[in-house]
């Protein structure tokens, strides 16, 4: 097992009550699918408010970056960049800007 | 000594607002989940600490939060809405097939004797019930699977189950009503299905009467005359006195018949009031004048409630889930704005005082009578 670092828009972070950027225990050369999967293990209240029920599509209105890099795009069993699995850089999950 | 407590959805957050029995001071607690629009917050008869609220945004989804405490702590309980079965199709606004696709809760209705049991209408419109708290959601497939369940088309705000109805009298008997599909009754606790809109009439259908189509933005009912139903259509307010078989229009000299919500007064099942809407582009009152109307008779004589409500420049709509009445023995009624004010009386209408008035734009407005 390794540790990476995830970022959470605001409003996720408060709905799962995380402060800040989130150390998450991941398996060695995790996936981005590995990854969401180990995040919504630890909290299941994120269970739905990034990827669908059911499908596990990625909602519209959100992205996912690893290194500088956007990688919401490629199929969720992509390995992560060795800077994310290294730790010196971060897995973002980001919301598309508004304020609604 | 009575309590009152006044449930507020709005786009950002929710907000509880209580006041003892007189409802002369009110105070405000909230934003409850700020930044996310709540679409309702319901409480359950049995058990009136227990509140379930809909948390909503497009960026996250949904998240149902409950709360054991009358609101002051919340906990986010299960948000998987999953149609039962191979979902199939409903008609688009062009009229081609578009799938069935989960989005969002509009409305929850708590059961009257048990607090864990609760209702959720939906949008893409089904009806799901929890029976552990909201823990997990059944959908009661029987509605979305009726014979007609394909040709139902969505109105402007979506394909949203906004109304549910559980009569007290007769076990098993549910009514709920869809824009823009119509309203639908169930007589053996939501297994099957018959359309109610026999004699309604809209004028906007190719078929002015034809059984699916009418949008049906608001059904209530006094639970001491469970075969009377009133509703306020998209153009219309109509009464029914046959359990929703055949329903007449009631809009009489309203100064115009397009409106969201209806309510009826807690203790006189013939007194109901509606907020005319200027029409169905023009949401706001006519001549920019915010007055509820009355009827003590059940529908076409009406009279303009406006003591305490602004009567110039008023350009907000009151929308469908945002009027309810408590059940004091005066009996108060509540509604918000989409200008974020909450107005309340409490001698049935006769005047009004804004409980709130700067709240973000009101998605809906329950009140809990506290004894």
């Amino acid at each position: 097992m390794t540790t990476v670092r995830v970022a959470l828009p605001v409003h996720l972070r408060t709905l799962a009550r995380i402060e800040g950027e989130l150390p998450l225990e991941v398996p060695d050369r995790p996936t981005i699918q590995e990854v969401l999967d180990a995040l919504e293990a630890r909290y299941p209240v994120l269970r739905g408010t990034i990827r669908d029920h059911g499908t596990a599509k990625r909602r519209a209105f959100i992205r996912y970056f690893a290194a500088g890099r956007d990688i919401s795009h490629e199929p969720t069993d992509t390995p992560l960049p060795e800077a994310v699995t290294s730790g010196s850089d971060v897995f973002q999950v980001i919301g598309a800007i508004s304020g609604g | 000594m009575a309590k009152v407590r006044v449930l507020v959805g709005t786009r950002k957050g929710a907000f509880v607002i209580n006041s003892d029995d007189a409802r002369r001071d009110w105070q405000i607690d909230g934003p409850f989940f700020a930044g996310w629009e709540v679409m309702h917050v319901a409480g359950s008869p049995a058990n009136p600490d227990r509140l379930y609220a809909s948390q909503w945004t497009d960026w996250h989804g949904q998240v149902v939060q409950r709360s054991d405490d009358g609101g002051r702590s919340w906990n986010p309980v299960g948000n998987e809405f999953a149609y039962q079965g191979e979902a199939g199709t409903h008609q688009w606004y062009d009229g081609t097939p578009h799938p069935w696709d989960f989005k969002r809760v509009w409305h929850f209705e708590p059961d009257p004797s048990d607090p864990e049991t609760v209702y959720a209408g939906v949008e893409d419109a089904a009806l799901f019930r929890s029976t552990d708290g909201g823990a997990t959601w059944q959908e009661l497939a029987g509605l979305r699977t009726h014979a007609t369940g394909q040709t139902w088309q969505p109105g402007a705000g979506g394909l949203c189950l906004h109304t549910i109805i559980l009569d007290p009298s007769q076990p098993g008997r549910i009514y709920v009503a869809i824009s823009a599909a119509g309203a639908f009754r169930s007589d053996d606790g939501g297994e099957s299905w018959k359309v109610a809109t026999g004699g309604l009439r809209s004028e906007f259908l190719p078929d002015p009467e034809a059984q699916i189509g009418h949008c049906v933005h608001r059904i209530v009912m006094h639970p001491s005359r469970p075969e009377t139903l009133f509703m306020q259509k998209h153009w219309d307010v109509c009464r029914s006195d046959d359990a929703g078989e055949t329903w007449r229009e009631v809009s009489g000299n309203l100064p115009s018949d397009f409106g969201f919500p209806i309510a009826v007064h807690a203790h006189d099942p013939d007194t109901i009031y509606v907020v005319p809407i200027k029409s169905d582009s023009e949401h706001y009152p006519p001549d920019g004048k915010l007055r509820v109307y009355r009827s003590r008779g059940g529908g076409t004589e009406w009279e303009a409630l406006t003591n305490g409500l602004p009567q110039e420049n008023c350009y907000v709509n009151v929308l469908r889930d945002a009027m309810a009445v408590d059940s004091l023995d005066s009996c108060g009624i509540y509604f918000g704005t989409t200008g974020g004010q909450v107005y309340a009386s409490a001698d049935s209408g006769d005047s009004w005082q804004a409980i709130a008035e700067h709240l973000p734009p009101v998605l809906s407005v329950e009140v809990q009578t506290i004894e």
